[in-house]
């Protein structure tokens, strides 16, 4: 089969394959950033949890040389993060917001900062598995060659659906974050509840933070982020708080994200910009949706205040 | 027998300069229901809290069956059988009553199988004379099924020494029967002893076996209900002898001038749904309408859209002109509210004491002259109304939060009633208030009803309303189902229209 023969279906095609690829880093930051809300908390600070976390996988693989440590040791930049997010917040009279936005300016510095020896050296990427072996289109073998860590991703989604309903850890998490109240009386340790799912938040972040540097785009750079961290905050919303609902959600950002690339590849050049506003347009489009006066947030975890 | 006897000796707790219990000693007998009567302060619940560990009292002791205990922690007093039933619902509201009995357990399981274990929460909950449905969400049952899901909890949990603190306040007469019924069952067949803390005399006279009245944090009067009068119980509980404050009097009959009508009334709450639906009804002066519903009814909605919170369909007239809630009808057509959580409500919490009395009239002459505020006239008026009203308050300036629950409605009281009111719309204004704090409100509003203002009183307390009314509607799922005069209301038809029997 010709390359060009598949003409126009070369569209849905790299969509897919960029929903794929663009989706895994949505589908760890949101995930993480759920399993800290189920406590009860926000964590804005995920952006530069996720900067730090790209930094920090792209330095210990270049290092190291096996970008699997990479991603372990951006897990843990990113789950020390969390730790000072969760320590910080648990002083009274802390606004969350406040740390959460400051946690963004003070990540995103520390991983320029600590980055600028790697913007040259390539690290070695993570590794991919093709799974458009069956096919001679280079353009199917393209789109459907997926990175290891969208597979780990998958089942995340499982395990911490299974983690929520079927523990007992799940569902002490689950009280923690929908009535304080309950929990007290229950005697759950609260606060280290909070502190805990903030950093298991932060470690998930810093590995969708690594896929960036390690996977796709694949390089340390500056402009690595195009607000991830902050548009899953509006995804896990839209997930309604469950995380196979994040996994698929993850995938819709993700095809949106492609959306641009893809277009340019078949040779659509005008509106550029509007096609890579996708994402952000969908962000908005969802917060709107979901913020009708009618039914507010009916999933919501009843501590993070988010109904009257 | 497995009721256990508990007896509290001596116990005696200081928070700071403030003794919260003063020697309080009171035996609870096996297989009985002793109830705690006080006022707000008096010390019923930390008393109680010593009891399930929360507090360490710093003198006292505490016996179960003969033996003597030292409770450090909440978990001591669950290794002893001791468990209470809270007044705000300590169930998790997305969870189903079963996943909230697995994880109130006393070990949380690491995996949790969940058709075998909702098999074995059937079987177990079998047994019991209480039936909640397991796999609903907390959320979604009415309060009566929370409370009854609460106290499956407790004896799902093997509790044997129950604490009930004012648990039927949000329940139905009917309902409030049914869980005390229960309660008083399971402690007469030896299976629980029961501490119930109420402020309403005839539960306690139907549903318990001792009573033990605490005033400033001391006992002062205990003893079998059957020996005790309930005017002798009013006395102990407020100090002096009390009169009946609150009459019943004979009034001169409703001056036939109709203040506020209303029809077809149209309201959706906060989840889009019609919350009131086709409302009517007419209050004239010189008389006081009380509507009865348990919460959740539209209640709330009713009155917020009366008072121009909320939006609404329908026509609403006040002497005949339109009112819609601006500033300015309120003003002229003297339009004025005693709402629920009067803090919250009706007064801005961190803003001084004589600016909150002043919030109906600031902008009028003689606190405001075009753009000038007159402050000094505005703490006049706030000596005045507080001299008047009896409010007490560390000072003029002290922030509204600081003011107690009672004086804060003596407040709230103070501005609305001083007004020229020819409405007043009243919604639950004793809820939480203390005995003494109660009988001064009931006389204002019937102060004002005798000056010949209209009073509409929506009030979750079918008591209070029917000491205080002339005519009740009963409200359920937005509509009124049922009006009849006060003289000769039968509470029990009430009940069940309040719980939703269709209008006949």
């Amino acid at each position: 089969m010709d390359s060009t023969s598949i003409g126009w279906f070369s569209l849905p095609l790299a969509i897919l394959g960029g929903a794929i690829r663009v989706s895994t880093p949505f589908i760890f930051v949101s995930i993480g950033e759920l399993i800290t809300e189920k406590s009860g908390r926000i964590n804005l600070g995920l952006e530069g949890t996720l900067m730090l976390g790209a930094m920090a996988g792209y330095a210990i693989s270049y290092l190291s040389g096996s970008p699997w440590l990479g991603v372990l040791s951006a897990g843990l930049a990113g789950m020390a993060f969390g730790l000072l997010h969760g320590l910080l917040c648990s002083v009274k009279r802390v606004n969350d917001t406040a740390i959460g936005i400051s946690l963004i300016v003070l990540g995103t510095g520390l991983a320029f900062f600590l980055g600028k020896p790697l913007i040259e050296p390539k690290a070695p990427p993570l590794p991919s598995i093709g799974l458009g072996f069956w096919s001679t289109v280079p353009q199917v073998r393209a789109a459907l060659d997926v990175n290891a860590l969208f597979f780990v991703g998958i089942a995340l989604a499982f395990a911490v659906y299974l983690f929520l309903n079927r523990t007992g850890w799940g569902l002490m998490l689950r009280t923690v974050g929908d009535s304080e109240d309950a929990a007290r009386a229950l005697g759950f340790p609260v606060l280290r509840v909070r502190i805990i799912a903030t950093m298991a938040g932060g470690f998930l972040a810093g590995i969708g933070g690594s896929f960036l540097s390690l996977s796709y785009p694949g390089s340390w750079s500056e402009g690595l982020s195009s607000g991830q961290g902050i548009m899953a905050v509006a995804l896990v919303i839209f997930a309604r708080w469950r995380s196979v609902n994040a996994l698929g959600a993850s995938l819709l950002f993700g095809g949106a994200g492609a959306l641009g690339p893809a277009l340019q590849g078949i040779g659509v050049t005008g509106y550029y910009y509007l096609f890579n506003a996708a994402p952000y347009i969908l962000t908005l489009a969802i917060m709107v949706a979901s913020t009708s006066r009618a039914a507010p947030f009916a999933d919501a975890p009843g501590e993070l205040k988010l109904h009257r | 027998m497995t009721a256990p006897q508990v007896e509290l000796r001596n116990m005696t707790k200081r928070f700071g300069a403030n003794l919260a219990l003063n020697n309080v000693s009171l035996l609870i007998r096996s297989g009985t229901v002793h109830a705690l009567l006080g006022e707000n302060g008096a010390g019923k619940s930390t008393l109680v809290k010593c009891l399930v560990g929360f507090y360490h009292p710093d003198e006292g002791h505490i016996q179960v069956d003969g033996r003597e205990h030292r409770l450090n922690s909440p978990k001591d007093a669950d290794a002893l059988g001791i468990g209470m039933v809270y007044q705000h619902f300590t169930l998790v509201p997305s969870m189903t009553v079963a996943q909230n009995l697995v994880v109130s357990g006393a070990r949380l399981p690491a995996y949790i199988n969940w058709q075998s274990e909702l098999r074995r929460l059937a079987e177990v909950t079998k047994k019991l004379p209480f039936h909640v449905p397991l796999d609903v969400r907390v959320s979604q049952l009415s309060a009566g099924e929370k409370q009854k899901a609460e106290i499956v909890k407790q004896l799902y949990l093997g509790r044997k020494l129950l604490i009930l603190d004012e648990p039927t306040s949000v329940l139905t007469p009917a309902e409030a029967d049914e869980v005390l019924g229960h309660v008083r069952s399971l402690t007469r067949t030896g299976v629980l002893s029961a501490i119930l803390i109420s402020h309403k005399f005839h539960e306690v006279r139907r549903f318990a076996d001792d009573v033990t009245v605490l005033r400033r944090g001391a006992s002062v009067r205990t003893g079998a209900v059957a020996d005790l009068t309930d005017d002798a119980l009013a006395e102990a509980m407020i100090g002096e002898p009390v009169s009946k404050i609150v009459q019943h009097a004979p009034k001169s009959p409703p001056r036939s001038d109709i203040i506020l009508s209303i029809s077809d009334l149209r309201v959706n709450g906060d989840n889009g749904l019609p919350a009131v639906k086709d409302l009517s009804l007419e209050v004239r002066a010189g008389e006081i309408v009380g509507i009865a519903g348990v919460s959740g009814n539209g209640q709330l909605e009713l009155v917020e859209a009366l008072m121009g919170q909320r939006d609404r369909s329908g026509t609403m007239t006040v002497s005949g002109s339109p009112f819609n809630g601006t500033r300015r009808e309120i003003a002229r057509l003297g339009v004025y509210g005693l709402p629920q959580e009067p803090l919250k409500n009706a007064c801005i919490d961190r803003m001084s004491l004589a600016e909150n009395l002043a919030l109906r009239n600031f902008d009028r002459v003689p606190l405001c002259r075009g753009i000038a505020m007159n402050y000094g006239a505005l703490a006049q008026q706030a000596e005045r109304l507080v001299a008047q009203f009896r409010v007490k308050a560390p000072s003029l300036t002290a922030s509204m939060s600081t003011l107690s629950g009672g004086n804060v409605q003596r407040a709230v009281l103070a501005r609305e009633l001083t007004q020229d009111v020819r409405l007043l719309v009243a919604s639950n204004p004793t809820f939480g208030l203390d005995f003494v704090a109660c009988e001064e409100t009931y006389r204002r509003i019937l102060e004002a009803r005798n000056r010949g203002t209209a009073v509409l009183l929506i009030s979750e307390d079918l008591d209070e309303l029917l000491g205080l009314v002339d005519r009740v509607l009963v409200m359920s799922a937005g509509r009124i189902v049922h009006e009849v005069s006060a003289e000769g209301a039968d509470k029990r038809v009430i009940g069940k229209y309040m719980a939703g029997m269709k209008a006949a």
